[in-house]
Parts: C-alpha cells; structure tokens; sequence
C-alpha cells in the first residue's frame, strides 16, 4: 500500500517541527548561581548577580568599519574614540576591568532583530525615538546629536547660509541614521535625497559630485572634512524637527535586566562631570559650526 | 462523424467492465485528492502550531507582520518598485541587443575575426565572473569618478549599465548555446539553396535558435527583475532601499516583506508564462504525443 506511507511521511514531518523545541537560555543562569546569596539582594547591579551573554564578560556590539571620531583605527577595544571610550567608562562604573569586556561585531540591521542577542548592549551612534523603542530597549541618552550639512567648498551649496538655499541640492545621506528624516522634514528638497548603505559611499558620491551635499551628524561632519574629503566644508549645523533634542542610546534586548544598572552607571558618569569630559576630548567642540535656520 | 450517421448506426454502450472500471479510477482520484488534502492540512496546521507556540513568537509577529508597520511603508515601497520596473524594462531591451550580438560575434568562423572573437569571449568571462552587485558598485563609483566630459552622474543610469553588463554576458551564453543547437544539415541545406552566410543566419538559424531559447531567457529575466533591487547600493531611492529606510528608521522588517511580496507579485506571473512557453515547445516538437 503506498497511501498510508504518505500519512507516515506527514506525521514524521511533524514530529521534526515539534522537536525543534524552544531553546533555552540556559547560559544567563550560570553567573547567577555563581554569586553569593546575600550580596545579590543587596546591589542588583553587583557584577556577579548581572545576566550577562558571556559569563563573566560584558559582551558589547558595535558595526564595522568603526567610524572616528565614535572609535578610532576601526578598533573599538582599544579605549580610543567616543563611544568606545563611553563603553570602557560604563564597564568600569559597573565593576568590568578592561580584559573583561569582549567587543563583537553587530551590523546595524541585525542590531534590532527579535531574539536572544550576541550582545549585552550595543553601542552604535543609535538614535533614540519612540517607535524604535517598540523593538528594542534603550538606555538614557550619552550624546546629544545635531545633524549638519557637508558640501566640496566653491560649489553653489557650500556657501548656503539657510536651509531653504540647500533645497535644490541633491543631498546623500547613509542608510538607516536619522539624518535621513532630518533631511525630509527640516530641509525637504525638491530632488529625492540619495540613500547608501554605509558612509564611505555617500562621501565617495560626495567627492564624485553625484551629489552636492551630505548630512551627518556634527561630529561625522568633523571627520569628514578633516580627514575624508579634501576641500570640503560644514555648511552649517541645524536641529533635527520636533523640538525634542535627538540622543544617541546604547541598545539592549527588549525586556534586558542589564539597562537600569547600566542607567546608573551612566547617570554616574554625567554627574561626575566624567562623560562631558570624555566628550571634550573625543568631539570636537560644536561651536564651529554655524546655525542654520 | 455527423449526428445523423451516429443515429442510424447501433449506440455505441459502455460495456459493464468499462463502467465499473471507470468508477473505480474516479473513487481512486478522490482518494488521492482527499489524503493530499489531509495530509497538507496536517502538515499545515503543525507548522502554524510549532511556529505560533514557540516563545519568540510575538515578538516575530511584531517585527515582521506588523500590519501597521506594513500599511506606513506600503505606498514608499510601491513608488521604489516603480523604480525597480523601470529600471528592468530599460534594462531589458539593451540587453537582449548587447546579448545578441556577443554571441553572434562569438561565432564568426573566419580567422580575420580572431581579435573581435577574443573580445566577445573575454567579455562573458569579466561580466558573467564578477558578482553582479561587486559590478554595480564598480560602475556605479568608478564611472563618475573618471571625471570625464559626459559621463553619466545619475545612479539610475550607472546601475542599469551595470545590469546590461552584467546580464548580457548571460544572455549571450544562453544565445550562443540556441545557436549551437541548430542542426549544422540546417546550414548545409540552407548554403546549398545559394543563401550566403548571412541570409543563412538570418533567415535559417536564428529563427530557430531564438525560439529554443525562449524559456531559459525568460528566466534570465525574472532574476534581473530580482536583481534590480542590488542597485539600491548606489543609492535611488527603489523598493528595496525605500523598505530599508522604513525598517530602520522604526526597527522593523515588516517592510522588507511589502518589498518581497511585490517582487513576488511580479516574478510569479512570469514564471507562469516561462513554464506555459516550455510546455507550448515541448508539445511542438513532439507533436502532441508524449514520445
């Protein structure tokens, strides 16, 4: 009989599906249990009681290429940069020595995907906006972004001293920032904006004069003039719409333990005076830069 | 056989034998019908089961059919893949020239066009051996970079170049093969009725040629119509990029799958048509029998 061959084919089909059974974290027990009973309950945020990916580790994620002035020499474990520098300081409020920190890759697409993450919190030049908080959990804010505008100097648009000279450019920005929306809604051009996956591309553009101007935020705008395109110069700086200043975040797994730990770390930080500090030595001071309005 | 023949002579009846054979086949067919249907079903139902029970699940639905999220990127993605039509419809027409005429140049016979011969099979080499998306961001950057008068800026028009030269090594392959397939007892024949070497491929060759390769170009098309979407690199605003945007911006992929299903909506059809073409050939050849 050939038939009931075919119901035995569906069932074993299904008993496949079922054994691929949830997966288990079993690997975020294993530092619990490793802590004394006592210290747990009294600090929370005590290095041993912490959920981590890595036992032991903070496990932190970034993209790469890691971009200056955020990391420097695309290496985010060598303490140099903003954000890399931000980390460390966190990791240390937090009780990490510096070989206790592991640094892993995690493009920017993959950052905010559902499911158990690679890292314990991602450090990336995010955003943070409400519908992004849908997916993901973001600590307190450790930078305030403004955007700005990068054009070759001599061209029509370098010399624009108000948003509504940029509206004929043609502007690039890189995928996935929120300069893109800052385009769209304080600038709105009259040619749709040029959109690349990463930012060496929209400089590449930028140098091929495929396109007449980028946005960045202010401190990429730094880096770019300095060190990636020659001859060219800030525009201008402008605030992103909405009246709500634009803050950078580090990123956590929807519903992670580790973010009021790493809140306090990072409100510790602000009030020492210690992240203004970092940022002084990291970016460059904004005041360069002119408004435009 | 007219009515009335069919009246005059003795009704043909199915004898008793054939009525009951014919039950059984129909019952057999319900069978058959009826435990496809069950086991599907059953297979069905276990995937929907294992996949809503599993625990990540909410969290899949949200960030990848978020119906809310879907209808806010819809209208974007759909004025992307206007884009991405246009750019392989464009596309489309010069590369079946640009296909067409490498494969004829790589079937000159005469010594004198050994230089032209080397070039057609030196450029399939290139175009066909590079990634198509490595080709795009090669064009797409290098070109505008020459600084030459003239040289086209707009990434549109850099990423359908790419595509041409990318997919006309393909398409030349897939000419070159029809070509081959004609029987040589076709040119002979042809030479033999006094047409010179051009009226034979003209008039001979390629009409045949072209219609054997019909399905495999098909395909080739449905992959660039897929393909138009790496262009995104260079920057045009087309449905992938415009779904990209959308997922980024509030951290969710429910927008790649609008793009999907547009891509999906446009490929399918032509799959259809490939197979329906396929099939039309076959029955051709084999003048309806099943030889």
């Amino acid at each position: 009989m050939r038939r009931p061959t075919l119901l035995l084919a569906s069932g074993a089909l299904v008993l496949a599906a079922a054994a691929c059974a949830p997966a288990n974290d079993t690997s975020t027990t294993a530092s619990g249990a490793a802590s004394p009973a006592g210290s747990a309950a009294a600090n929370a945020c005590a290095k041993e009681s912490l959920k981590l990916t890595t036992p032991g580790k903070l496990t932190i994620g970034t993209d790469k290429p890691a971009y200056e002035p955020w990391f420097k020499d695309d290496d985010p474990a060598n303490g140099q940069g903003f954000e890399s520098a931000v980390a460390y300081a966190v990791a240390e409020k937090m009780g990490f020595t510096k070989d206790e920190v592991a640094w892993t890759v995690v493009p920017f697409d993959s950052s905010f995907a559902p499911g158990p993450k690679q890292f314990d919190f991602d450090v990336n030049q995010v955003s943070i906006t409400p519908s992004r908080a849908k997916a993901v959990d973001f600590s307190q804010g450790y930078y305030t972004v403004k955007q700005s505008v990068v054009a070759l100097g001599g061209t029509k648009f370098a010399s624009a001293t108000s948003l509504a000279e940029l509206k004929d450019a043609k502007i690039g920005v890189q995928a996935g920032t929120t300069a893109l929306e800052a385009v769209r809604s304080v600038i709105q051009p009259a040619k749709d904006p040029s959109v690349f996956n990463q930012q060496v591309d929209a400089v590449n553009a930028l140098k091929n004069k495929q396109i007449d101007a980028i946005v960045v935020d202010l401190p990429t705008a730094f880096y770019v003039t300095a060190a990636q395109v020659e001859g060219s110069k800030i525009v201008g700086q402008f605030a992103a719409n909405g009246g709500q200043p634009e803050e950078f975040g580090l990123l956590f797994q929807k519903g992670s333990p580790l973010v009021s730990c790493v809140d306090k770390a990072l409100g510790e930080l602000k009030s020492s005076g210690h992240l203004a500090q970092i940022e002084s030595q990291w970016l460059t001071a904004a005041a360069g830069a002119p408004e435009l309005k | 056989m007219t009515e009335g023949e069919a009246a005059g002579s003795p009704l043909w009846v199915k004898s008793e034998r054939q009525r009951r054979r014919e039950a059984e086949l129909r019952a057999r067919g319900r069978r058959s019908v009826s435990v496809a249907t069950a086991s599907t079903i059953v297979v069905v139902v276990a995937l929907v089961v294992v996949i809503t029970k599993s625990p990540g699940w909410p969290r899949v639905q949200a960030t990848f059919f978020s119906p809310e999220a879907f209808a806010k990127a819809l209208p974007d993605v759909l004025r992307g893949f206007l884009l991405n039509i246009e750019m392989f419809l464009v596309a489309e027409v010069f590369i079946l020239v640009l296909g067409l005429l490498v494969a004829l140049v790589r079937g000159l016979r005469a010594p004198v066009f050994f230089p032209l011969r080397a070039l057609a099979v030196l450029y399939t080499d290139v175009f066909r051996g590079i990634p198509t998306i490595l080709l795009i961001y090669l064009v797409g950057f290098g070109i505008p970079a020459l600084e030459l008068q003239g040289t086209p800026r707009d990434p549109v028009t850099l990423g359908i170049i790419a595509l041409v030269l990318s997919y006309s090594a393909y398409v030349a392959e897939v000419f070159r093969a029809g070509i081959e397939s004609v029987h040589p007892s076709q040119r002979a024949a042809a030479r033999s009725l006094a047409l010179t070497q051009g009226q034979t491929l003209r008039y001979v060759v390629l009409p045949q040629a072209v219609r054997r390769v019909v399905p495999p170009l098909l395909n080739d098309f449905v992959s660039l119509q897929k393909d138009t979407a790496l262009v995104s690199v260079i920057g045009p605003l087309e449905a992938l990029r415009q779904a990209g945007i959308h997922a980024q911006y509030d951290f969710n992929y429910t927008p790649y799958l609008a793009a999907a299903l547009l891509f999906i909506a446009l490929t399918v059809p032509m799959a259809r048509f490939t197979d329906h073409l396929a099939a039309r050939a076959v029955r051709r050849q084999t003048g309806g029998g099943t030889a």
